[in-house]
């Protein structure tokens, strides 16, 4: 178990004029599982091969353990990795592929098939050991790759999409599994993946990537409810949080005729910035149907509805709003007891201090 | 009235078996002439063999009558006696060391090339992949006048000589096909072998290499047919090489101007010069289908 750190961190693809990571330079701390999440091309995924050794560090360093890994052979780390395709070993038994890692190491024979048995204990694959990876299912593979990784005692373990390949019900299933392995092993994980759910129900901390460049690092709750520019808001967060561009007047955004006052912080440093728009945020679940009103002084938006997504436990509504120059489109939590249909008028009340405010012109959060 | 019932929709279906017998005899006399044909082909392709080996039996006399003896009478053994006093042993090591060692040294060579032009981009790749291809147009005979005053050169009319010439026609074909089985296994399966604590060299021998033993083993007997077969270069090349011949050669000789033509000694060095690529063949052909026939390797 170890603490791994990327320094100023940088790998460019031969022929690419930007690099595939720059510049990074995060923390992660003994036995903390952090997710590295961002859309295709981010760059999670080759950041995860540089710590592996898979992909050239062009500049910058990668440490394990305090101790300088770049440049080293992915052996000479003291990692396992997960791969999306779990890239068992067809030619070897389960069995065999538990142990080709340890084999490696040169571990004795008898500690080997007791570190074997005992992973495949932990994971309930005993019975699958004598098969062959071609006679297994996706979820019963993806448990050997688990295993393979565990029977190596590592320093960090590094999971590169490990659920991608399976169906949903399965993914949760072993999204909660894996996250309650991190815990009992306590082993310095590097989970990457692309769906924002999967890390924010699993990391300790969870690091935005976008076009090689780490956006925001931090906790699951505090990347909700902070995001720091526009692309981690509409990244984190499903249904995405409602971004609209908005005239500001100084002390609101206007929505039409309607002022939408903003959090006090944020208008002032809206004003400091001479901005005369804004990208106002409103999460969902910030915006309720009025049904008495709204009550005084409540900020009311009204609009027509044109989808009614029910998932059963939620129901969505997305309701077209004036907005001055263009039309808003807001998706809006609704009370499943009592839906709207397609065409209704219904009010939206918003939740003023739960808005969220960004610079239109750099994408930066103004105010706290 | 047995049969089986079949629901279509709201209307149920009972196929009886004497219907089914009709349709298979339809089937069968649809394709009977094709059959037909199948066996012709392959009886017209199989007498040549069965000419040889019944040839190898015969007295040489039996050979040149007309109307010819379909069957050996009297059975004899004169022929073989023929062949091996031919020191057709010493010319079968022969072969085997100019066969096995261009096929060694041309496996070991394609693997690396495959290796590399499928997993590595360098500049040049595309061209050279594209160069594979066309080299195998240009007619391997057509070489021989170029290629006999080069080794002349360099004093190797001789089996290593011989050698260095099975092994170039043979590697484009062997590096174009074990590249397809390369790609086939997965870069992250070596790449995990890498994490688990390989070498490149150990990532390749311990998982990419069992891999691959179904294409290694198919272009093996490609390269294997090619140099024991061949003829030209080998006359050429050895024709001033002493009593060192591979067994085309050596069956060549049988056949002489000056002293009557010993057809039986012929067919019955045919049939021992056949004997070696028919067991080895036997012996792998099952590798040998897995290795045409392998997809993709699912990790």
């Amino acid at each position: 178990m170890a603490t791994v750190e990327y320094q100023h961190a940088t790998c460019v693809y031969r022929g690419m004029s930007s690099p595939a990571v720059d510049d990074l330079n995060l923390e992660i701390e003994d036995g903390e599982l952090m997710v590295l999440v961002g859309p295709s091309g981010s760059g999670k995924s080759t950041a995860l091969r540089m710590l592996a050794g898979l992909e050239v560090v062009h500049s910058g360093e990668v440490l394990i353990g305090g101790r300088v890994v770049t440049g080293m052979q992915p052996k000479a780390r003291d990692i396992a990795m997960v791969f999306q395709s779990y890239a068992l070993y067809p030619h070897l038994t389960i069995r065999g592929n538990l142990a080709f890692p340890l084999k490696q190491q040169r571990v004795p024979k008898a500690e080997r098939e007791l570190r074997v048995q005992e992973a495949a204990r932990l994971l309930e694959i005993e019975p699958l050991l004598d098969r062959r990876p071609g006679q297994l299912s996706g979820g019963q593979r993806q448990r050997v790759a688990m295993g393979r990784a565990i029977v190596r005692q590592p320093q960090a373990f590094l999971m590169d999409e490990p659920l991608s390949n399976l169906d949903a019900k399965l993914r949760v299933q072993t999204r909660a599994e894996i996250a309650a392995l991190q815990l009992r092993l306590g082993v310095t994980t590097v989970y990457v993946t692309h769906d924002q759910v999967e890390a924010m129900t699993l990391g300790h901390r969870v690091a935005v990537l976008r076009e090689g460049r780490l956006q925001q690092c931090d906790t699951p709750r505090r990347l909700y409810e902070h995001p720091c520019n526009v692309f981690v808001a509409g990244f984190v967060g499903s249904p995405a949080m409602n971004l609209d561009r908005l005239p500001f007047d100084g002390t609101a955004a206007r929505a039409g005729e309607v002022g939408i006052p903003l959090p006090g912080a944020a208008a002032a440093a809206a004003r400091q910035a001479g901005l005369s728009e804004v990208v106002l945020g409103l999460r969902p679940e910030s915006l309720s149907r009025a049904l008495d009103g709204g009550g005084d002084g409540a900020t009311l938006l009204s609009g027509a509805v044109h989808l009614v997504e029910d998932t059963g436990a939620d129901a969505w509504v997305h309701v077209d709003a004036p907005g001055g120059s263009s039309a808003l489109r807001l998706v809006a939590l609704a009370d499943t007891r009592r839906l709207p249909t397609v065409g209704d008028r219904i009010v939206l009340a918003v939740r003023v201090g739960e808005a969220h405010v960004f610079n239109p012109a750099t994408g930066e959060r103004l105010g706290d | 009235m047995s049969g089986t019932t079949a629901v279509s929709g709201s209307s149920t279906v009972v196929v009886t078996e004497a219907p089914r017998r009709a349709l298979r005899r339809g089937r069968h006399r649809h394709t009977a002439p094709f059959s037909a044909l199948a066996v012709i082909a392959a009886l017209l392709w199989l007498f040549p063999v069965y000419w040889m080996v019944s040839g190898s039996f015969k007295l040489n006399s039996d050979l040149i009558t007309s109307p010819p003896t379909w069957w050996p009478a009297p059975f004899s053994a004169l022929g073989y006696q023929e062949a091996f006093a031919g020191n057709f042993v010493e010319h079968l090591f022969d072969s085997l060391e100019v066969t096995c060692a261009s096929v060694a040294i041309a496996m070991v060579l394609s693997v690396g090339a495959a290796m590399a032009v499928a997993r590595y981009r360098f500049r040049g790749r595309a061209s050279l992949l594209v160069m594979l291809i066309g080299v195998q147009m240009i007619p391997f005979g057509g070489l021989l006048i170029p290629m006999y005053v080069y080794l002349n050169q360099f004093n190797l009319l001789n089996i290593p000589g011989l050698i260095l010439v099975y092994i170039a026609p043979v590697l484009p074909f062997t590096i174009w096909m074990l590249r397809g089985f390369v790609v086939s296994v997965p870069k992250e399966v070596e790449e995990a072998a890498l994490t688990d604590g390989c070498s490149r060299v150990k990532a390749f021998m311990t998982v990419v290499f069992p891999l691959i033993a179904p294409g290694l083993v198919a272009t093996a007997i490609f390269g294997f047919i090619s140099a024991w077969n061949e003829l030209v270069y080998a006359t050429t090349i050895l024709a001033a090489n002493g009593n060192n011949w591979t067994l085309p050669v050596w069956l060549e000789e049988f056949i002489t101007p000056t002293a009557q033509v010993q057809w039986n000694a012929i067919f019955a060095g045919s049939v021992l010069y056949t004997l070696p690529v028919l067991i080895f063949f036997l012996i792998i052909q099952r590798r040998m289908m897995a290795g045409l026939t392998a997809g993709a390797v699912k990790g």
